[in-house]
């Protein structure tokens, strides 16, 4: 197999921008979606009779595969940028809901019942209680959803909307017969995910120092 | 909407080589063959990680993996390998069939191994206590008491599958993808044929994941008869949890 | 924070007529209440024990007076004023409240969980620091080792008193805790029961403690409220006319059978009149030991080493030539001082070949010894005295005991 790094070499500028591209193709579907789920999530958590009906639609357009759910965007929005950025939302959407509440869900009802007793006001208990407890789930989700986002934003130029980020390099390349282009793009694709995956791996870890410390020492009562 | 009931309406659309209900075998077939080969190496390993507890963290890392991996790419990355072995199916088949495989594996993987870690430890070791042997144990008590688990694993892969196999259509691969890539090449004419496409794949995947669902909703009946009527996708969503298992 | 300065921070908490009734049917009468119709009173800087078995409504009306519930009917009062017409949050940073399990925020330092109130009112940080450095020792923690620690790397003893701390921050006139020794075991729980007394002797706050442990509410109460089903409340005073008359069938049978042992646990030592003990020193001569000890009464004498460390019993009439060596000792009795109850007195007696303890001082010099006739008689003596006392208001401040020295004459 034959890779052309000349042409690597030659089109750095191009394959950098389609990365940006990327990037930005995951990243607002990713802050959007975020501080939807947020919002729902925390209403899902205040209102129990909420969660049934959302998790339940959520569930269903989760199967269906990103290639259709764009297709099915199409005759409203066109092919522009907008029949990306929805389905891209939405996905992140469904995968970060169930884990808020999850998260929140995790936080032990003795915490809850002790925060309340001090004289914690709702808005307070919120903010300095449940949303720091529940913020390794969140954050498990959000990784999960970035990756798959990833995965998800390929298939974009699929549908020739010209503004594919990493898959762009793909589709190109299969259509030109050039296995550079899209094998380069493969494994850009792949890589950018694993690197994605692993710093928030890291972030996880800074955000909770409480989750590491295990009993060291600890003298008997 | 009309070009779709247009495309629907048109009994060109059924008939022949391109016809729907060739196309949905075609999907079906590339799914349970990818699904059946994967079965054959995930299933096992897996469960052999889950009834021994070695080689957890392979297992842990693996499901990572596997989750952050795009289908796309993987299509792509095989194609030239592919492409050298043969011409035509090393073009349209047997990409598309890899990647499929790939990706199916890490989620039955881990489907199985964490159905077993989650078993009751108590209960294995009275079973023990009680003489069943090693394979009793796993084939009488574990599995039965994994089997939700594991058939979520599978649920998980096969929506991988499914989506995989749509973009297979790139290549050249059949299937109901390709109603979506040749409705796009078509332009404003190929409109019902693209968004019938979609349709076509959506109803597919829900489908079948309505029916694994339901699978799945059966087995864990068995496994803890106390659980209530399910409710829909509001007691098993196959949207993953973060914290491993599928 | 002298002893003066804590006794105005207790208030007191009255019910009155509080009721609390769950389901649609909370107006209708006849519905089944979780808490009943409960008037009680306790003073200020007292421990008021609620005890039952589950379901009598013990936590539930704990629970309403800090308002995490809220009552149907009635009115709660701390110092007067009716907790419902407080402003609810400020109401609870002016409540201690002790959980089963602690509660302790895990996402959170120890000092950080301790200063939550102290935060919550706005204290300046050199404040809280100090103050949770003092309440950290307080409980018997090192400030040093644990104030940054987290939850997570406690055990769980050691979390129960980073809540109570945390429930003392703020200086709150009342303490609330439901169950708090409930999670940790046995040798555990005893050793958390006595600091809290410990405790309780410097601070002098009003606590409202929930159990469903008899044994605990009689150790640790000043006052007992015993609980039945339904939320009612079948008897209210201290823990010694709990167990000498109990009000009814359910008490009786909630107190259980050995509430006579159970008393016994409320008296010590120090409070029986003690015999006299012949003692002799290792050396001394054998046969000078029959004039030590008068005929007909209690013929043994107590060997001393050079300390006057007593070692062991010897028959007056044993020796008839030589002197005393340690080796002529015949046996040996337990040593008890006068904080011992008479209950564990009881049990040291029962097991011992000479059933006479001996009574040492701190600085180990025998003051006398008791035998079980002792005990016995003491008992009865304090019969008498409980059933006067159970008839007095249960405002009276009085010793724990709840009686006076046997054979008072009470007015």
């Amino acid at each position: 197999m034959v890779i052309d790094w000349g042409w690597i070499a030659g089109h750095l500028d191009d394959i950098v921008a389609a990365l940006w591209q990327h990037i930005v193709l995951v990243g607002i579907p990713l802050a959007t979606g975020f501080a939807i789920s947020l919002g729902l999530g925390i209403w899902a958590v205040r209102r129990p009779r909420v969660y049934g009906p959302i998790t339940a639609v959520t569930g269903v357009l989760y199967t269906i595969p990103s290639l259709a759910a764009f297709a099915l965007l199409v005759p409203v929005f066109g092919f522009s940028m907008l029949v990306a950025f929805i389905p891209l939302t939405t996905y992140t959407l469904l995968i970060l809901f169930r884990n808020i509440v999850a998260g929140f869900q995790s936080v032990p009802s003795e915490v809850l019942e002790a925060a309340d007793a001090m004289g914690y006001r709702q808005r307070d208990r919120l903010l300095r209680v449940e949303i720091p407890l529940a913020v390794p789930l969140m954050m498990a989700g959000l990784r999960l959803a970035a990756v798959t986002l990833i995965g998800l934003a390929t298939v974009v130029s699929i549908l020739g909307s010209g503004y594919g980020g990493l898959g762009q390099l793909i589709t190109d390349g299969l259509q030109t017969f050039f296995p550079t282009k899209y094998v380069l793009g493969g494994v850009l694709s792949v890589a950018l995910a694993v690197v994605v995956d692993l710093l928030f791996v890291r972030t996880e870890r800074r955000l909770t120092p409480w989750a590491g410390a295990r009993a060291t020492g600890a003298v008997p009562a | 909407m009309n070009e779709v009931a247009r495309w629907l309406a048109d009994p060109a659309t059924w008939q022949g080589g391109t016809g729907i209900p060739v196309r949905v075998l075609e999907h079906l077939a590339i799914v349970a063959a990818s699904i059946a080969a994967a079965t054959l190496v995930a299933l096992p390993v897996g469960l052999w990680i889950g009834h021994t507890g070695r080689g957890a963290t392979l297992a842990v890392n693996l499901a990572n993996v596997g989750r952050a991996v795009p289908s796309y790419a993987v299509i792509v990355i095989v194609l030239p390998f592919s492409l050298s072995f043969s011409r035509e199916l090393g073009l349209n088949v047997i990409p598309t069939f890899l990647a499929m495989v790939l990706l199916a594996i890490p989620p039955i993987l881990v489907g199985a191994y964490a159905g077993l870690r989650e078993v009751d430890r108590d209960l294995v070791e009275s079973a023990r206590g009680m003489g069943l042997r090693e394979r009793q144990v796993l084939t009488g008590v574990e599995i039965p008491l994994a089997a939700p688990v594991i058939v979520g694993g599978f649920r998980t892969a096969v929506l991988n599958v499914i989506a995989t196999a749509t973009i297979g259509a790139v290549l050249g691969f059949g299937g109901l993808g390709r109603y979506i890539l040749d409705g796009r090449l078509r332009g404003i004419g190929g409109t019902g044929e693209l968004i019938g496409g979609a349709v076509l794949v959506a109803l597919l995947a829900v489908g079948v994941d309505l029916v694994l669902a339901v699978v799945q909703r059966w087995l864990s009946r068995r496994a803890d008869p106390s659980l209530g009527p399910a409710r829909g996708y509001r007691d098993l969503p196959a949207i993953p949890l973060a914290d491993g298992a599928p | 924070m002298t002893a003066h300065a804590a006794t105005q921070r207790a208030a007191t908490v009255e019910f009155e007529h509080v009721t609390k009734v769950y389901g649609p049917g909370a107006a209708v009468t006849g519905a089944p209440a979780a808490v009943d119709n409960l008037s009680l009173s306790v003073p200020a800087g007292r421990i008021c024990v609620l005890v039952g078995p589950s379901g009598c409504g013990k936590t539930t009306t704990l629970k309403m007076v800090n308002r995490l519930i809220e009552p149907t009917s009635g009115r709660v009062l701390l110092d007067g004023v009716d907790a419902a017409t407080r402003d609810v949050t400020e109401l609870r940073r002016g409540i201690g409240y002790v959980i089963q399990h602690a509660g302790l925020f895990p996402h959170q330092t120890i000092a950080e969980n301790v200063a939550t109130v102290p935060r919550l009112l706005g204290w300046p940080s050199a404040r809280m620091t100090a103050r949770t450095g003092e309440l950290l020792a307080m409980v018997g923690l090192d400030p040093v080792t644990y104030a940054g620690r987290y939850p997570a790397q406690l055990s769980g003893g050691e979390r129960q008193r980073v809540g109570v701390a945390r429930a003392l921050a703020a200086d709150p006139p009342v303490l609330l805790m439901d169950e708090p020794f409930g999670a940790v075991d046995p040798i555990v729980r005893e050793r958390l029961q006595d600091e809290l007394l410990r405790l309780q002797e410097q601070l002098a706050k009003t606590i409202l403690f929930v159990t469903h442990d008899i044994d605990e509410a009689i150790k640790m109460g000043d006052l007992v409220a015993v609980l039945g089903a339904g939320g009612h409340l079948e008897q209210f005073g201290p823990p010694a006319a709990i167990l000498a008359s109990p009000a009814n069938d359910f008490v009786a049978r909630f107190v259980g059978t050995d509430r006579g042992l159970r008393r016994l646990s409320l008296l010590s030592v120090g409070e029986l009149p003690l015999a006299p003990v012949a003692t002799c020193h290792v050396g001394d001569d054998g046969p000078s030991l029959r004039q030590l000890v008068p005929e007909g009464d209690f013929a043994y004498v107590l060997v001393l080493d050079g300390d006057d460390r007593p070692i062991g019993w010897i028959h007056r009439d044993r020796q008839t030539d030589g002197v005393v060596t340690p080796d002529d000792i015949e046996s040996d009795s337990p040593l008890l001082d006068r904080r011992t109850t008479l209950k564990e007195a009881l049990s040291l007696l029962i097991d011992a070949s000479v059933q006479t303890g001996i009574v040492v001082e701190e600085t180990g010099a025998v003051s006398g010894r008791i035998g079980i006739a002792d005990i016995t008689a003491r008992m009865q003596g304090a019969d008498r005295s409980a059933d006067r006392s159970a008839d007095r208001s249960a405002d009276r401040s009085e010793d724990r005991s709840g009686a006076g020295p046997a054979g008072d004459a009470e007015p």
